[in-house]
This record gives structure tokens, C-alpha cells and sequence, in this order.
């Protein structure tokens, strides 16, 4: 069962792979990435990012994005964790990990999950910078990210 | 009725989080986003067909011909950026 969460709370990477992986001797692999918050952002400095999020969808948003990758790739079991509120830099924001049997899948899986929870979850950040507060615009190198998986690893 | 949720950027240029309105004639998406443009203002230019917004009925991302039944949940909110 795929482990999906959305929390205020810090998260702990190695515990999270630990209870990932834990006695399953078919994860030959597992893939994960990090997402940071950085101090500067548009030429700016970041001292607070808000994140907000519509609680009733994001879980539901969430599970599909899950869901989906499980149809393309042999995925053994994954975890994604969003955290929300308020966030300094070097904190941690997202989690995505993924475990398969060889690391093409976990690899490809993690990306997918990541590019389409940017363009398809329901969280917006807002900026504390010296100049004021500011929310954060969609990239467009954002939907070109997820635009480009299209019929990637469809089975 | 409609439960109509706005969220983020949305949220604070229209000062609404949640509003209750009655289901458009159309009963479509676009109907309820004329509607609301319709009350001038803020609302006209937030949801300004030219400015990036998105629909979701029921908590799923939906197009402007999606259909509306009384009941439904519709969140109107900026391109997200979490992640």
C-alpha cells in the first residue's frame, strides 16, 4: 500500500526508507527525491514560504498520480509526503520514494510522480521576501515537465 | 446548491474562501464562471478568460464544459505550485 501524506511536521528521509523497504526482499531499488526550499527564488530572497493546499483533494490528487505511475511501471510500493504550512530554507517540503525490483522503474516512477505532482496536486507557496509577500506562478518548464510523459512507460 | 471553494491568489483577490450559489441554468462549469464574472469588479478580472485559473468538481480537475448538479463541490483556484 502506497504511503500518502500531507502533515505540518518535519519528516525523517531514513526512517521513511527504512519503513518502505521493511522485509521485503523483491525491492531491488528505490528511487527518492528531496525538495528543498531554497533562500532565493526569482532573484529574491525567500525568508518564509506558506504553503496552502485544499485539503479534501490533495490526498485524492495525490493517490491518482500514485495510481497512474502503477499502471506504467513495476512499482513494489512508493510513499509521497507534502508538507504544508510554514517552511524556512534548507527545510524539507516533499518526499517521493519509490521502490521497484531494478532501478529503470523506481528511476522513471519518481520522476513521473514528482513532475505531475507539480502541475496536477493542489498546493500553492506564498513567499515572504524583503520586498513583500508574493505567491508563486506556475512555470510553464513545469507542464512542459509533465507534458513529455505522455505515453511514457504505458504498458 | 453549489459549494464553491476559492483558494490561494484567488482566495484573497476575491476576499472569499467558500460561498453557496445556486446551480447555474447551463449547469456547466463555464455557466458558473460567468455568472461570477458577472458581479464586476475583482470577479471579472480574476476570472478574465485571458488569467491562468483551474476548475475542480468533486475534488477532480475538470474542463470548462464539465457538468454542475446540485451538491457538487467546485474549487476555482490558480495553476498549483506545490512540490
Amino acid at each position: 500500500m502506497p504511503t500518502i501524506r500531507v502533515q505540518t511536521e518535519d519528516f525523517d528521509v531514513g526512517a521513511e526508507l527504512a519503513t518502505l523497504r521493511a522485509g521485503n526482499a523483491k525491492i531491488g531499488a528505490i528511487a527518492s527525491f528531496v525538495g528543498l526550499v531554497r533562500d532565493v527564488n526569482d532573484g529574491s530572497g525567500v525568508a518564509t514560504l506558506t504553503l496552502e493546499h485544499y485539503p479534501a483533494m490533495t490526498e485524492k490528487a495525490l493517490t491518482g498520480i500514485v495510481t497512474e505511475a502503477r499502471t506504467r511501471w513495476d512499482i513494489i510500493d512508493c510513499s509521497v509526503v507534502h508538507r504544508v504550512g510554514e517552511l524556512q530554507p534548507t527545510d524539507q517540503i516533499v518526499l517521493v520514494m519509490v521502490a521497484s525490483s531494478h532501478r529503470g522503474d523506481a528511476f522513471a516512477a519518481c520522476e513521473f510522480i514528482m513532475d505531475f505532482l507539480k502541475t496536477q496536486a493542489p498546493f500553492w507557496k506564498k513567499e515572504q521576501t524583503p520586498q513583500g509577500s508574493r505567491w508563486v506562478e506556475a512555470r510553464d518548464s513545469d507542464h512542459a515537465a509533465a507534458r513529455r510523459w505522455q505515453d511514457e512507460g504505458k504498458k | 446548491m453549489l459549494r464553491v471553494l476559492y483558494f490561494a491568489s484567488l482566495r484573497e483577490a476575491l476576499g472569499t474562501a467558500d460561498e453557496s450559489l445556486p446551480v447555474p441554468d447551463a449547469a456547466t462549469v463555464a455557466a458558473l464562471i460567468e455568472m461570477l464574472r458577472n458581479r464586476g469588479g475583482a470577479w471579472a478580472e480574476s476570472l478574465a478568460s485571458g488569467k491562468r485559473w483551474r476548475v475542480a468538481v468533486n475534488q477532480n480537475m475538470v474542463t470548462l464544459d464539465a457538468p454542475l448538479k446540485a451538491g457538487d463541490e467546485v474549487a476555482i483556484f490558480p495553476p498549483v505550485t506545490g512540490g
